[in-house]
């Protein structure tokens, strides 16, 4: 069986979803990050830009998330049931992370107006921003590189069957060169993500923002060719699957995108620069989907073979058609009514 | 601690945690926009002055019940993958309506509470009915999962127990799926449409801006009292499904261990596992055969006909069962009290001691709520899937379960104190610059 079916056109609605979370959600956190870094005379006003920008829209874009999440146990239930097992602590971590970092927000928005639990919130706020990208890319990469995979596959068929040590198979799969170099670039795209969108938003802070926004463009660069490098040595079959056929195609317009945002920030063309931005980050996701097509856990369950019963696909592809219908015009009007750009005072 | 059993508190601690917020988050938009709309129609201050008031403690609430949500669908597979990968492909489809819902419900939210300024004032009455239904279908959503747990339908078995077909469709249909809906949907406007009326009785007798509570009272007691009149007759309806679909669930919630005709209704009493009887209890004849199937020389199915592994802790559910019913049965009594008050046109603000009584029973909705979820969950013991899953065979063979036990076990508990702290700190302030 090749081709493009049911399956494959669920696992597509699911990398779109995700894309979707990168471009929104991810931001979100980088504007966290940028909360934590901010610096100057100006530190207040970015803070408070920050807080004004995400506060109507966070929770709207974390539900892309819990799409992705839904989407994949309804689709492809066994390859979630060994990622809930195999990666449990990276994800207990960033589920810890996502609580922190939503909670200590409201909290810092809505609690008691001194400066000692303003100050406190917003530490946690901004430092879950931190780390729960971190974590997201480490997910990613413990996927992709077929650790986590190969791990599940590890494990004892029958209870009672002698089992894998604890550490090859919780903790070696995500807590390796790769899986955390990946978390450094998921990191460093949310924090360029958000250094633009706040750029676009604000004109009295552009200067600053974009100076970050080039800053973390570089970080991007470093954390990319870093985790190329360290796939080289340590996932070959990521390595070789970044550097063939098609994904050479990709690479380049990764590297059209990147020129494109980072010629556009020098020039200030801020609204160019936000659409070369949000390019490049989606690229590089499709790049992901590259690499690991046609498996959704590599190195043994591929889309085919985790793939739901024919029925639920239906059902579920059909939910999806009709919510979008709903959804996106909703999504649409609150970012319309939020993203009003500021005039220069 | 087992790993089962770290698992099973870690899920019971997650979902009795996230409930409460989930309840909040179906009740609080509906009360939102009826202040709103109040205010819309008279133009009185007030109304108005309470619906931002509620919004920022919905904002707050709301937010803590979407991570705690997040944190619920992760742990589905970090704790039960066993139970995902059996049962995903059948169960998910109410699961991805309930994204959407939710979806829904977020972006309207940010509408209603950011956009007073921003958008028109139709527009911003109807996405705050937006929120109050897309909270409501989310409700709706998540319980038909639960409810198919406890009456599995739309399927057919292999030689293996696999499924060999299913019909996802046929599964949202499961035969408890409406009863159970009901009673959710019910217990969240009652308990707090009746808890924020407790708050606001609260500060009517401690004598804080009357024209501002006392129409936070009506507002939140058109909300909350009517579902807690209903609620006990939905729970009649569902006692009457479990005893025939679930009756051993029906018999240690009722501490009944022999199977007999005529069984009696027991108030209170301890059962024995031991000895395999409920002892010290007042028992009214006939009554749970009345109860449970209309007829009081019915059948009831006693705990003797399973084996004992097959039977779930009764005590643990016997007790929970009967705190539902009493704190219901308050909460509807009081309820009933305020409603024959508003009919006779007396003044809210001044009957104290109704008051008081809405002060007392403020906290009793979450509480039953509390309970009614150990009720049908434990209750289902040892099972996941009722008759086909256990929740052994569910759980991951992740060791050392008891660590993310005692993580999440602290986290609930802090953020539990900080959100209590801060909506009392939300709701003092009216006291100072409520009109």
């Amino acid at each position: 069986m090749s081709g493009i079916g049911l399956p494959e056109i669920v696992a597509a609605i699911m990398v779109l979803a995700l894309n979707a979370y990168a471009l929104t959600g991810g931001a979100d956190f980088g504007g966290g990050v940028w909360d934590l870094l901010a610096r100057g005379p100006g530190r207040e006003a970015q803070r408070a830009l920050i807080a004004e920008q995400i506060a109507p829209i966070w929770e709207a874009n974390h539900v892309w998330l819990i799409l992705v999440v839904v989407m994949l146990f309804t689709a492809f239930p066994a390859a979630f049931a060994a990622l809930g097992i195999v990666l449990h602590i990276p994800l207990t971590l960033m589920l810890l992370g996502i609580v922190a970092r939503g909670s200590s927000f409201v909290f810092r928005s809505y609690g008691a107006r001194d400066d000692a639990s303003q100050r406190r919130w917003g530490r946690v706020f901004a430092v879950a921003s931190v780390v729960t990208p971190v974590l997201l890319g480490t997910i990613v990469g413990a996927i992709v590189s077929g650790n986590a995979g190969a791990a599940a596959a590890r494990l004892p068929a029958a209870p009672g069957a002698p089992a894998p040590s604890y550490v090859s198979v919780y903790v070696a799969p995500w807590l390796a060169a790769f899986p955390l170099a990946l978390g450094a670039l998921a990191l460093a795209m949310f924090a360029f993500l958000a250094a633009v969108y706040l750029g676009v938003r604000e004109p009295a802070l552009r200067d600053a923002f974009r100076r970050r926004a080039l800053w973390s463009a570089g970080a991007m660069f470093v954390a990319a060719f870093g985790a190329l490098g360290v796939s080289g040595m340590t996932t070959p079959h990521v390595m070789g699957g970044l550097t063939r056929g098609g994904a050479l195609v990709l690479q380049l317009l990764i590297a059209v995108a990147a020129l494109s945002a980072i010629w556009a920030l020098y020039a200030r063309r801020w609204r160019v620069a936000r659409v070369a931005a949000a390019a490049q980050v989606s690229l590089i996701l499709w790049g992901w989907v590259l690499v690991q097509a046609p498996y959704v856990l590599p190195p043994t369950l591929t889309i085919r073979s985790a793939a739901a019963p024919r029925v639920t696909l239906e059902l579920l592809v059909g939910a999806l058609a009709v919510g979008a219908v709903v959804l996106l015009p909703a999504l649409a009007y609150l970012f319309r009514t939020f993203a009003a750009e500021r005039r220069v005072r | 601690m087992t790993d089962l059993l770290a698992a099973r508190t870690q899920m019971a601690l997650s979902l009795g945690f996230h409930i409460v917020f989930a309840e909040i988050g179906i009740a609080m938009p509906l009360m939102m926009v009826l202040a709103e709309w109040r205010w819309r129609r008279t133009g009185e201050r007030a109304y108005l002055d309470l619906a931002h008031r509620w919004a920022k403690g919905t904002a707050v609430l709301f937010a803590v019940g979407a991570v705690s949500g997040t944190v619920l669908s992760f742990e589905l597979g970090l704790l039960w993958p066993g139970f995902m990968r059996y049962a995903g492909a059948l169960i998910g489809m109410p699961f991805s309506l309930e994204g959407f819902a939710f979806f829904l419900e977020a972006i309207f939210l940010g509408i209603y509470l950011y956009g007073w300024e921003r958008v028109g004032p139709r527009a911003h009455l109807a996405a705050g009915v937006v929120v109050a239904l897309s909270g409501a279908a989310s409700a709706v959503f998540v319980v038909l999962v639960n409810a198919w747990m406890n009456t599995p339908v739309g399927f057919t078995l292999d030689a293996a127990g696999a499924f060999a077909t299913i019909d996802p469709v046929a599964a949202m249909r499961s035969p408890a799926a409406f009863q159970q809906v009901l009673h959710m949907l019910l217990a969240s406007y009652a308990a707090t449409g009746m808890a924020v009326a407790g708050v606001h009785a609260f500060m009517l007798l401690r004598g804080a801006a009357r024209e501002f509570h006392s129409r936070a009272l009506m507002v939140a007691l058109l909300v909350g009292a009517p579902a807690a009149v209903l609620q006990p007759l939905s729970g009649d309806v569902s006692a009457r499904v479990v005893a025939t679909t679930q009756p051993v669930k029906l018999a240690a919630l009722e501490g009944q261990w022999a199977t007999v005709r005529g069984a009696p209704l027991r108030i209170g009493g301890w059962p024995d596992a031991a000895r395999e009887e409920t002892r010290w209890a007042l028992e009214i004849p006939y009554g749970l055969s009345l109860l449970a199937f209309h007829d009081p020389t019915a059948e009831v199915k006693g705990l003797r006909t399973v084996v004992p592994a097959d039977r779930p802790p009764v005590a643990v559910v016997h007790l929970a069962f009967q705190t539902m019913v009493g704190l219901g049965s308050a909460m509807a009594l009081v309820a009933l009290w305020a409603g024959w008050c508003a009919w006779r046109r007396r003044a809210l603000a001044d009957e104290r001691l109704l008051l008081r009584a809405l002060v007392l029973v403020a906290p009793f909705g979450f509480l039953a709520t509390e309970a009614g979820w150990i009720v049908t969950e434990v209750g289902r013991q040892p099972w996941v899937v009722q008759g086909l899953m256990r929740t052994a065979s569910a759980l991951t063979p992740m060791p050392g379960l008891v660590v993310p036990m005692a993580l999440f076990t602290l986290l609930y508990l802090g953020l539990g104190a900080i959100v209590v702290a801060l909506i009392t700190s939300l709701v003092r302030e009216t006291a100072r610059t409520a009109p």
